[in-house]
């Protein structure tokens, strides 16, 4: 029987003005402006982009300011307003080679073409607080040194590797194969390496994250180097049917981390470096590794490798990688639960009374049993 | 022709055509919406009707497995459409990234008034180059900031006993 119970209306109503007047704070601070974020706080700005699934800077920042900087909260935000538009279909794949590079390093190659370029990047840095920051801003602009380009291309680095066939190939299916889309079909298992990959580049930093740090500590190894990361602009390139020729919608700023791992060969297949892939929104390095590690132990299987962590487990994985779904499960044990709990109280109460009635039971025969044994000497 | 390659010439010109509209379309869509409009106030369009009226929806972006293999979705951008048809005759469509209608439609009106034999050479020389030179300069900027960060290895050479 469901019960439905209503009220509340006037406190809900009451509780979002509260929050409204909260969010804004101390009225003699000037208000966040959706730029400010969007230009100062971009990690926070791709975090909620990538785990929102929606690359628009403008609604990331809106999203955060609303959500008073939470950003689980503001992913959620951004996976409700894309529902109320319509999709136009599917871009051209991002050619990643063809970046804009403003990142890119190797822990595998000292010298490869293009260079190690460190980018702008929190490595290095003493983790001190820098209390410059603290001071009043006067407006001007942090000086930078510049440097005339060299070398434009940069390529891969597991395209290097690859000439020699000590890396695994990519891997290529017929064109017209039909790519698994999550916000279309439901998970479901086994999955692809197309659904995961899709599922990883959206699921939560911190979930990737401390699986990927599982699997170096021993619980399902992978013996990963970091083969390249880069971050940089990427175009989009979508195929407009009444227009006949694919247009480039503008670009997006992706970060990819290739890592190298180990593979012993099989019967079939001759020793050769093993990979896992991470692509994500903004520049996201953390997640970007996590993914790509992750993505490559949920290979074991492909790989001939033997399942032994939680790292590995498909359904495990990707099941609670995503924390709109997991902060709603856990979140809505906040909504009234009364009759339910009414229930369970009910169901304690009389459990409770049969246990008091089995030991008072158990207490009469005991005693029963010692006075006649008593009664016996 | 120096493209040996093709054999109809009417091909070529067409492949041209579609090329230049495309990169057209593409500095367009790449340019800022406050650029945009400020491009268009120096035209006078004629009157023009609505084919698609600027509308946001999504584009799934993909990726591909290790960077060249199978394809896979990544996740989902905003984009704004919007095809217009000049009283003149000609159609203008513009695609881009973001939210801004008013960018997609003045964006439409100058691919259509492009096609127009008589105003090709103007939007090109007056709206087009002076965006696509602004962008290639950001661009540039980028790539000289970035260039400064490339790390020069040193090789500590070592005596041989």
């Amino acid at each position: 029987m469901y019960v439905a119970v209503k009220g509340g209306e006037k406190a809900i109503r009451n509780a979002h003005k509260l929050t409204a007047k909260r969010r804004r704070g101390d009225t003699s601070v000037p208000a966040l402006t959706l730029d400010q974020i969007a230009e100062q706080l971009s990690h926070s700005v791709a975090r909620v982009m990538g785990e929102g699934s929606l690359y628009d800077e403008g609604l990331a920042a809106l999203a955060i300011k609303q959500a008073r900087g939470d950003l689980i909260e503001a992913a959620f935000l951004m996976r409700a307003y894309r529902t109320t538009l319509p999709r136009f279909g599917y871009s051209l794949a991002v050619d990643t080679g063809a970046m804009l590079v403003e990142r890119r390093v190797s822990a595998t190659y000292k010298d490869l073409p293009g260079g190690q370029v460190l980018g702008p990047t929190f490595d290095y840095s003493h983790r001190l607080l820098d209390f410059a920051l603290a001071a009043e801003d006067d407006g001007t602009e942090p000086e930078v040194e510049t440097a005339e380009p060299r070398e434009t291309a940069m390529p891969r680095v597991t395209d290097l590797l690859g000439d020699e066939g000590l890396m695994e190939p990519d891997p290529v299916t017929d064109e017209d194969t039909p790519v698994g889309d999550l916000t279309r079909e439901p998970l479901s298992f086994p999955a692809d390496r197309d659904l995961r990959l899709q599922n990883l580049a959206r699921g939560d930093e911190g979930f990737l994250l401390a699986l990927a740090y599982s699997t170096q500590r021993g619980y399902g190894r992978t013996h990963p180097f970091a083969g390249e990361i880069r971050y940089g602009e990427v175009e989009v390139e979508f195929f407009a049917e009444e227009l006949g020729f694919a247009v480039t919608l503008g670009t997006i700023k992706v970060t990819e981390c290739q890592m190298v791992n180990q593979f012993k060969g099989s019967a079939k297949a001759a020793p050769t470096f093993t990979r896992g892939y991470g692509l994500v929104f903004g520049q996201v390095e953390r997640k970007a590794m996590s993914m790509a590690m992750v993505d490559r132990s949920l290979r074991w299987q492909e790989l001939g490798e033997e399942q032994t962590a939680p790292a590995q487990d498909v359904e495990f994985v990707l099941s609670h990688s995503d924390n709109i779904q997991a902060t709603g499960f856990v979140e809505h044990l906040k909504l009234p639960h009364y009759v339910d709990f009414q229930a369970e109280l009910g169901l304690v109460r009389q459990m409770r009374a049969e246990w008091f009635e089995k030991r008072r039971q158990e207490e009469e025969e005991t005693e029963a049993g010692s006075a006649a044994q008593e009664a016996a000497e | 022709m120096t493209d040996i390659s093709s054999q109809d010439p009417a091909t070529d010109l067409a492949a041209g055509a579609t090329g230049a509209r495309k990169a057209l379309m593409a500095t367009l869509a790449a340019a800022t919406p406050e650029a945009v409009a400020e491009k268009f106030e120096t035209l006078t369009p004629p009157a023009f009707d609505l084919v698609r009226q600027p509308e946001t929806g999504l584009v799934m972006v993909r990726g591909r497995m290790g960077g060249t293999g199978s394809p896979f979705n990544l996740g989902e951008v905003t984009v704004t459409r919007c095809v217009v048809r000049l009283s003149t005759g000609e159609t203008g469509s513009s695609y881009s990234l973001g939210r801004n209608k008013q960018k997609a439609l003045q964006s439409a009106v100058i691919d259509a008034l492009w096609q127009r034999e008589d105003m090709t050479a103007r939007i090109e020389a007056e709206i087009i180059a002076p965006l696509a030179k602004g962008q290639a300069a950001e661009k540039d900027t980028v790539r000289e900031e970035t260039e400064a960060t490339k790390v020069n290895f040193f090789t500590m050479v070592r005596g041989d006993n």
